[in-house]
């Protein structure tokens, strides 16, 4: 029993890692409609330029505020001048542009930084709470934490901010929210800038467990896509919900069924998914489309 | 929230023109033969190399073609083209290796198996639209190599499959590459020509009207399901066909040949050519093929900056695709023309 | 209509000229294959001059395994202070053209033909990867072009000389190497229990059926397995599972990234403590150095070169002359990256088999690689030299056994030819 709910505790760990990064994933897809293959390299390319500012000796802390603010300022001004171009366009014509930069951005990584792996210094104290045989490291609850209190502040933007209100204005509706005096592009520059921001944050988590290199999040991003499909890809919530997920049912699976093996838990996920989007196509919690024609 | 933003963002947003149409005219004519004499002449004036490269373009082109039925003309994204097209390689791989089948027959099989597969995954694909089924299909895609590496006795595991290029019948008198170029041609055509036949039947105004408003064309009588269903399977023939082509070509198949960035750069590659058009898989072809190569002749220490930077590139010059920049030039030739 | 037309017409023109472009010379481009003539008549002499000779590399500069696009600079770096400071190999300067597959086989053997039809190159020195190396060595056996010293450890590189002669490897074979582990504990620990991970490719599977085998009716069993997928984004749940079986040994077959993982993983564990066989692809200083030396002692692994950043080669001549020649001719490389270490090393090995060429033909040269006698070449570690025949084709087969203790790897025992223990 102490096993199984170590496994638990286990995949809530590496879910929440997918989480972070679905939930950044989800932003952009709410305020710009497009899938952004990027993310996940940008979250990488942030958490280097963390990795810069601490290796130059910075204290932690405020090389991590540095780097927000350098993320949050970047992904703006990636909107502004790889977005902007093509806004009209097909939305597919902006999907391949992300795509463009994924390609771009980690061969700059490799080509910056070099392909060695990097330790990653982290936040949280090592060690673990143990009761029972089961055991809670100490990072693993920082990281349940922090993606936690970063989904609770986006509900809190969003809610009761006039920010927040321009922007669910112009996620809604971009032609109304014009209408009614709302920047649209500046709104979804933020957007970018907010989603950029976020991975940030999922990179910074993630480089201590999964140490850093250009390759660092290609992974991830694979279940980031898994996790944000099951929950819907207009619910933050359910971005996270569909991580953890995610995260527990591959972890189980490898570790119980023992024809899967850890070769084939992938496919675990995938059955998962396709399972709940048979039932609910817009995901758990996404909402139903009605069309008008 | 106004029930707009209850409306899926529908992907991929056309022109609501209609890409082929009737009128077979004399210029048609000239157009038809100006494409035909080169592609026939190229392997006879052309380095092997280059012969070799062109038909790796031809074999992209027909995983295009079926790229572009699915996500051009009826507006649903797969991002695992890159599993059928491997399904194709595989299918004519192990027929090769196991049975020592003539090679032309593992077309037809490869074609049989993909639209079976195509087939079973469309009735699913259905519920699913947009974003989410281009993100079910590209897991698929990305399980299909563990899938492949655990069945090793049929597949050959990771160390894949050595196969032997088939050599041209005696009679012909032609080189290896020339026959095997000459081939892929002849089977490039049909396809294509049977893929212009459908698009022009009441299936490709099915597709059409589906792709364009599709709660109108159901009002309209539209059978949705059983055209989602067939189209979401021919285009996985078409992948599985090229497949076939590309064991016959390349001679060897393993897991790493098709991993989730075959079925990325297919999509880009019908993006970057022309969705919805005739020319667009031909120009994805030879996107896919050159530049890479391009890339790397630009930047040697990082062709990958370049890569991207050229994607990005190509899609502010031409939003709607290079066949999308060549109509564009057409036109004002056109306007240039009328003004005479 | 009419613009409809005029579309095609610009398509089909656009098609028409890149055609054209890629037309210039027809059919038969190049002066065809150059013979030889002299006592070498008839042998294959193209890419090769008096005064030159010119190779052809395929490595992957682009995409996920771009890490080891570093090897060719290093390989550049050796060739570039050979052409300035020794004149070239018997007076023959090197040119080496380095291409991008980006680790996909099918782009492998386009740019194999390019090397071998467009640029006309002598030999493909090297490929890299193990599918990508497959799907180029039958058009090379088929063309009769020398695929020397591939970067890759499979076997079938040189285990097959009669169906395969213009192939041949280099490095110590995975198999061979797993061997090696696998006597080890016989002779250490002959009751060990093993857990093993390893990397669900050929890498890793040559590597444990090589173990496996050593192993074969001693008192040493394998006790739990995992695998994991280069895609897989961490390998944490693999070892959890690994320390539920409790054995008293890891062998841990791993890349780089995923080798700091595990040994991460290990060292936080505190629970299970078993001896940790680190493979020798994830054996650097630089990948250990992340996880904290202080974590990773006592290690095993097996090596064959010498690495940049063990500080006990600080003050050898190969790696003086390493970091010196590095500096000068590629400034901007960081020499502490093992795989421009490799680079070189394998480019002293072409140097050397290039040196012994009798006649300047590709047959010269696959039977000057065939038949290499205790030759060394720079950073090879001592003990360890390129040994061939014309029934065994593969160059380098003894590894050193090594533990890691403070900051550096100490060698233990003697060098394991693994030729003569396992025939």
């Amino acid at each position: 029993m102490a096993g199984f709910v170590q496994q638990l505790v286990e995949g809530l760990g590496a879910g929440a890692i997918y989480a972070s990064l679905a939930l950044a994933l989800v932003l952009i897809y709410q305020f710009t409609g497009i899938v952004n293959f990027a993310q996940g390299e940008l979250a990488m390319f942030s958490t280097f330029i963390a990795w810069q500012f601490t290796h130059a000796g910075l204290p932690f802390w405020l090389a991590l505020i540095l780097t927000l603010a350098i993320s949050f300022g970047g992904g703006m001004l990636i909107e502004r001048v790889l977005i902007r171009p093509v806004e009209g366009a097909p939305e597919l014509t902006l999907v391949i542009v992300t795509l463009g930069l994924f390609i771009l951005v980690n061969a700059a990584a490799g080509w910056i930084w070099s392909f060695l792996i990097k330790d990653f210094p982290n936040p949280f104290p090592s060690g673990a709470f143990k009761a029972g045989g089961v055991s809670l490291g100490h990072s693993t609850l920082g990281v349940l934490g922090v993606v936690a209190a970063v989904m609770g502040l986006l509900y809190l933007l969003f809610r009761y901010t006039k920010i927040g209100l321009a922007m669910r204005a112009v996620a809604a509706n971009p032609g109304s929210a014009r209408l009614v005096g709302i920047r649209t592009s500046g709104v979804l520059a933020l957007g970018w800038g907010l989603a950029a921001l976020v991975g940030a944050v999922s990179g910074v988590l993630v480089a201590p467990v999964l140490f850093l290199e250009p390759n660092m999040m290609g992974g991830v991003l694979v279940y980031a896509f898994a996790a944000a499909t099951l929950g819907g890809f207009d619910s933050p919530a359910g971005a996270v919900l569909g991580g953890l997920i995610v995260g527990v049912a591959e972890t189980l699976a490898g570790a119980y069924v023992g024809t899967i093996g850890s070769d084939l838990k992938i496919g675990v996920p995938l059955a998962i998914i396709l399972g709940v989007l048979l039932v609910r196509p817009q995901g758990l919690f996404g909402r139903a489309a009605v069309e008008r024609a | 929230m106004s029930d707009e933003s209850l409306r899926f963002r529908r992907f991929p947003r056309f022109p609501a023109r209609l890409p082929v149409g009737g009128h077979v005219g004399r210029w048609r004519w000239a157009v038809a033969v100006l494409l035909v004499l080169p592609a026939v002449a190229a392997p006879f004036q052309l380095a092997p190399f280059r012969v070799f490269q062109l038909t790796m373009v031809l074999v992209y082109t027909v995983a295009l073609l079926g790229l572009n039925l699915l996500v051009g003309h009826a507006g649903q994204i797969s991002l695992g083209h890159g599993g059928f097209f491997a399904l194709g390689s595989y299918t004519a791989a192990i027929m090769l290796d196991r049975w020592d089948v003539p090679y032309l027959l593992t077309l037809p099989a490869a074609m049989a198996v993909t639209f079976v597969l195509g087939f079973a995954l469309g009735v699913p694909a259905l519920r699913l639209r947009g974003l989410y089924l281009a993100l079910v299909t590209m897991t698929i895609a990305i399980f299909l190599v563990p899938l492949l590496k655990r069945f090793s006795s049929l597949t050959g595991g990771s160390m894949g499959l050595t196969l032997s290029r088939p050599s041209p019948p005696a009679w012909t008198s032609l080189a290896e590459d020339q026959w095997l170029y000459l081939v892929v041609l002849a089977v490039t055509a049909a396809l294509s020509l049977a893929v212009v036949w459908l698009l022009r039947s009441r299936v490709g105004r099915a597709l059409h009207a589906v792709r364009d408003n599709e709660a109108a064309a159901e009002v309209m009588g539209v059978r949705l399901a059983r055209y989602k269903t067939l189209t979401f399977a021919w285009s996985a023939m078409l992948a599985g066909a090229a497949g076939a082509m590309n064991t016959w070509v390349i001679a060897f198949v393993s897991p790493d040949s098709f991993t989730a960035n075959l079925s990325i750069i297919l999509l880009a590659g019908i993006v970057v050519g022309g969705l919805g058009s005739l020319a667009g898989p031909l120009l994805g072809g030879v996107f896919v093929l050159y530049v890479p190569t391009l890339s790397q002749g630009v930047n040697d220490a990082a062709p990958g900056v370049v890569f991207g930077l050229l994607i990005i590139l190509v899609m502010y010059a031409a939003p709607t695709g290079l066949a999308g920049l060549a109509g564009r030039a057409g036109r004002v030739i056109e306007q240039v023309r009328r003004k005479k | 209509m009419h613009t409809k037309t005029i579309r095609l017409t610009s398509v089909t023109a656009a098609l028409a000229a890149l055609l054209a472009a890629s037309a210039c010379g027809g059919r038969g481009d190049g002066s065809g294959p150059t013979v030889a003539q002299g006592e070498c008549k008839g042998q294959q002499a193209t890419g090769i001059a008096e005064k030159s000779v010119k190779l052809g590399g395929i490595y992957p500069l682009s995409g996920p395994a771009s890490a080891y696009g570093d090897i060719p600079k290093g390989i550049k770096a050796y060739f570039d202070y050979v052409n300035a400071e020794k004149g070239g190999v018997n007076g023959r300067k090197i040119e080496f053209i380095v291409r991008d597959d980006g680790y996909q086989p099918p782009k492998s053997v386009e740019e194999a033909r390019r090397l071998v039809e467009q640029e006309q190159v002598f030999a493909l020195f090297q490929t890299l990867g193990t599918p990508t190396s497959s799907a180029v060595m039958e058009y090379a056996n088929k063309k009769k072009v020398p695929q020397v010293f591939v970067s890759s450890g499979a076997s079938k590189w040189g285990s097959d000389p009669v169906a395969h002669p213009w192939t041949i490897g280099w490095q110590p074979s995975y198999l061979s190497e797993g061997r090696v582990y696998g006597q080890y504990l016989k002779t250490e620990k002959p009751n060990a229990k093993v857990a093993v991970l390893y990397q669900n490719d050929d890498f890793g599977k040559d590597l444990r059926e090589g173990f496996v085998k050593a192993i074969e009716g001693s008192g040493v069993k394998v006790v739990a397995e995992q695998t994991y997928e280069v895609t897989d984004p961490s390998i944490d749940p693999q070892m959890r599972n690994l320390a539920n079986s409790r054995a008293d040994v890891l062998l841990d077959i791993t890349t780089p990234k995923f080798g700091t993982q595990a040994l991460a993983a290990d060292a936080k564990n505190t629970d299970w403590n078993p001896l940790h066989i680190i493979n020798n692809v994830a054996s650097s200083p630089t990948v250990l150095r992340p996880v904290g030396f202080g974590k990773v002692q006592d290690i095993v692994s097996a090596a064959f070169l010498k690495d940049p950043s063990d500080p006990q080669w600080a003050d050898d001549t190969e790696m003086r002359l390493y970091r010196e020649k590095l500096k000068k001719y590629a400034g901007g490389l960081d020499p502490q990256i093992p795989y421009h270490s490799l680079g070189w090393a394998s480019g002293s090995a072409m140097e050397k088999a290039l040196a012994t060429l009798k006649c300047p033909t590709r047959e010269g040269l696959m039977k000057a690689v065939r038949d290499l006698k205790d030759v060394r070449s720079d950073l090879l570690l001592p003990g360890v030299s390129m040994n061939t025949t014309a029934q065994d084709g593969f160059p380098i087969e003894t590894l050193q056994l090594q533990r890691f203790k403070g900051e550096r790897w100490n060698l233990f025992g003697q060098p394991v030819d693994t030729r003569k223990a396992f025939g």
